[in-house]
């Protein structure tokens, strides 16, 4: 039975007295939801495949359409809400595993609301940062245990570092989940402003090889497009062991997303699947993990810090501590409520734990166990806007990575259907229609102007608080107060409440 | 130029510093003697080399290797050829777990038994084609998500009704093909793989790479040929073509 049971889940709305049957809307939606009635003489819309990505909404000239929330809904029910009822008809005319794309919109806590800043008053100055210098600049990596000094120099090499201008960084993102223009988008504003985007596992287009000193490649379990030239063209590796919106899962690339250019980059033939294994099937223990550390060390000569993405799970500061020991240096932690091109639904709405607690325990055990000088910690998963970054770098990160607020920054309205290849913003799709809406050099200011509106922001509420560099506050909780929390709440995350 | 190294006792960063310096200085060939388990022999080397390994080397070894040679006299470990793109690697005895993951071209004979999750995600592409022969037995998920390259295993020298392999052969296996050396079980394949018999193209890529295998390690091409080989390729090339549902 092909009948849909499920009720369309908006409406889209054509004011007749604004319509001048321009026909842009037709051209603009890849879900063909508009079309020209011949006998009628006009532009109609059916809503059945409406995403609400609003592309028709902001490129209809005369302000004629609207998609709104279908007001027509099942019978009232407080236990089945439209969203369980309809996600059953699908499961029940398909059996399929319902797929889902970017990150959850279920309503979670979010605990960077629940953290206020502190700023001084009277017993220690403020500082302007538009009259005072104001440091942002981060280093991530290894630091040694102690500095030695012989003559005024380093007497021993340091680790490998990355040096970032702003402590803010675009996350894994795959070419084949992305278009390279995203791709070149977040690489030109990366090396713009100063700091990193990440390949995702995916490999490295050639057109993307001169972006090499803002560039962290990426390997993970299906190892896409990994060869020593790729490993030694980035400043910093990830392994990617998992990201928030699947943990415990692997990835899975449809043959039809594997084109040319996709085929080229993840070194695979054209229309086969990319599947990622959802381990790495060399690593099943930290020791393993260590093996895969020092390969990917050995085969880059020992000159790029090593990164480990982990998803944020239950006993993520236990498995930090392993990842430290096992000579990582740098670890990702992606809070559950990170993006992803592609995620089954049940999945990202209900495993993982956020990255504001998974942090704050990161941080702490590291310090416990004297080993937080050992790795750098970057987290993301929601970081939504430069007073979230503020309070992950007081709650202990070195850096935050990004990932849906560049994506936002490119266009991106949320509509959540990266996985269908469709993307009317020309981000998550690989169709050759599509990708062009999408303009690199248009692409890369937005997402820079986004990263140095934040810088300033960030030097706004250090200065504030009298800080006058960002690793003064790296850590410091004092600077922190909880509001709205439990005790437990408030123990995890190491601060006291407001008005203590 | 042939180059001699002892390994006894140093550690393998210390070992893989010296192996890039002979390259370096122009060697073409680098013997390596009294190798006791260091890892990552081969890694480093930034351009094709060819490495007689005298010992048991570690883990990794060959890890993304890119055009050079490796010969091992001896027994290898775990995870060799691992993400390796181009060459070759000569296992003249047994050999562990992990071996050939996402390998994505060259050559690894080994002429013993093999353990758990051998060629796991080996994948070809375009003149790149991962080509691995196991001259004994192997543990259980041989073979698996296998994407492309060829996996020969012959089981010789097995004891009557010892399996070739282990259970889940092939299982998740998407490209490639798998040959294997006398009957299979079915009740030991994964569930996306089927058998068939061999037709003239694979039996002229199958000579050709075992006439090599043999020759590289002395054993009676005929003797092996004696027997029949079936082969193991997927069903799908989208075993999860329908496997969900748009939200």
């Amino acid at each position: 039975m092909n009948f849909n049971m499920a009720v369309p889940e908006f409406l889209i709305e054509r004011k007749k007295e604004r319509c001048i049957d321009c026909k842009v809307c037709i051209t603009q939606c890849a879900n063909e939801c508009h079309s020209f009635d011949i006998d009628e003489g006009r532009v109609v819309s059916d809503e059945t495949a409406c995403v609400n990505c609003q592309r028709c909404v902001v490129f209809c000239p005369t302000r004629a359409l609207s998609v709104v929330n279908n007001p027509q809904q099942y019978k009232n029910n407080a236990n089945w809400t439209a969203f369980d009822i309809n996600t059953i008809y699908k499961q029940a005319a398909t059996g399929g595993i319902l797929l889902t794309g970017m990150g959850t919109d279920r309503n979670y806590p979010i605990y960077w609301d629940h953290l206020l800043l502190n700023a001084s008053q009277v017993t220690n100055p403020s500082i302007d940062p538009l009259r005072e210098p104001m440091e942002l600049k981060t280093f991530l990596g290894r630091k040694p245990e102690k500095l030695v000094v012989k003559d005024g120099k380093l007497a021993e090499k340091l680790p490998p570092q990355l040096e970032l201008e702003v402590p803010i960084m675009f996350s894994a993102m795959s070419f084949g989940s992305i278009s390279l223009n995203a791709h070149k988008s977040l690489a030109r504003a990366a090396e713009e402003v100063g700091t990193f985007y990440n390949t995702g596992e995916g490999g490295l287009h050639r057109d993307l090889y001169g972006y090499g000193n803002n560039t962290i490649v990426q390997v993970a379990s299906g190892r896409f497009g990994v060869h020593q030239e790729y490993l030694n063209a980035g400043k910093a590796i990830e392994i990617k062991i998992g990201q928030g919106a699947k943990p415990g899962i692997g990835g899975h690339l449809p043959g039809e997303k594997v084109g040319l250019e996709v085929s080229l980059t993840r070194m695979i033939p054209q229309g086969s699947d990319a599947i990622s294994p959802a381990p790495h099937h060399d690593i099943y223990s930290i020791e393993d993990l260590r093996q895969l550390i020092f390969s990917l060390k050995e085969a880059t000569n020992y000159e790029k810090p090593v990164s480990v993405k982990i998803a944020a799970v239950h006993n993520v500061a236990a498995i930090a501590s392993g990842i430290a020991r096992a000579g990582a240096d740098i670890i990702a932690i992606d809070g559950f409520k990170g993006g992803t091109g592609a995620t089954p639904l049940r999945t990202r709405d209900s495993v993982g734990i956020p990255v504001e607690l998974a942090l704050a325990a990161v941080d702490s055990r590291l310090r416990e166990e004297g080993i937080r000088n050992q790795v750098s910690l970057v987290v993301g998963g929601t970081v939504r806007n430069s007073s979230d970054i503020v309070k992950a770098i007081a709650l202990g990160a070195d850096a935050v990575y990004i990932a849906t607020s560049a994506l936002l920054a490119l266009g991106c309205h949320l509509c959540q259907k990266c996985y269908t290849g469709k993307c009317n913003w020309g981000i998550a799709t690989q169709n050759p229609n599509l990708i062009k809406r999408l303009n690199p050099d248009i692409g890369a200011k937005r997402a820079a102007n986004l990263l140095k509106a934040w810088a300033h922001e960030i030097k706004e509420l250090l200065g504030g608080m009298g800080i006058n560099a960002l690793e003064s506050l790296r850590g410091n909780r004092l600077m922190l107060r909880g509001i709205g929390l439990s005790q437990k709440e408030l123990e995890i995350l190491g601060v006291v409440h407001a008005g203590e | 130029m042939i180059k001699t190294i002892d390994a006894k006792g140093i550690y393998y960063k210390q070992l893989n510093d010296k192996i890039l310096q002979a390259a370096e200085e122009g060697a073409d060939k680098i013997v390596l003697e009294n190798v006791n388990g260091q890892r990552y022999i081969g890694t480093r080397v930034d351009r094709p080399v060819e490495i007689e390994v005298k010992g048991v080397p570690g883990n990794d070894l060959g890890a993304y290797m890119n055009g050079s040679t490796i010969v091992v006299r001896d027994n290898g470990q775990d995870a060799i050829g691992n993400t390796m793109n181009a060459g070759k690697i000569v296992i003249h005895g047994h050999a562990g777990d992990v071996l050939g993951y996402a390998m994505r071209g060259g050559k690894l004979f080994i002429k013993g038994d093999v353990g758990y999750r051998v060629g796991i995600h080996m994948k070809e592409y375009q003149e790149l084609i991962p080509k691995m022969v196991i001259g004994g037995c192997a543990g259980n998920f041989l073979g698996e998500y296998m994407a492309g390259g060829i996996l020969v295993i012959l089981g010789l020298n097995r004891k009557p009704e010892e399996p070739i392999a282990g259970d889940y052969l092939g299982t998740g296996m998407h490209g490639g093909v798998i040959y294997v050396r006398g009957e299979v079980d079915k009740t030991m394949l994964g569930k996306e793989v089927s058998v068939f018999e061999l037709d003239e193209t694979d039996n002229k890529k199958l000579d050709e790479l075992l006439h090599e295998y043999c020759n590289d390690l002395g054993i009676d091409y005929e003797e092996v040929r004696k027997e029949k080989f079936v082969k193991l390729i997927p069903v799908s090339h989208r075993p999860y073509g329908n496997l969900y549902v748009n939200c």
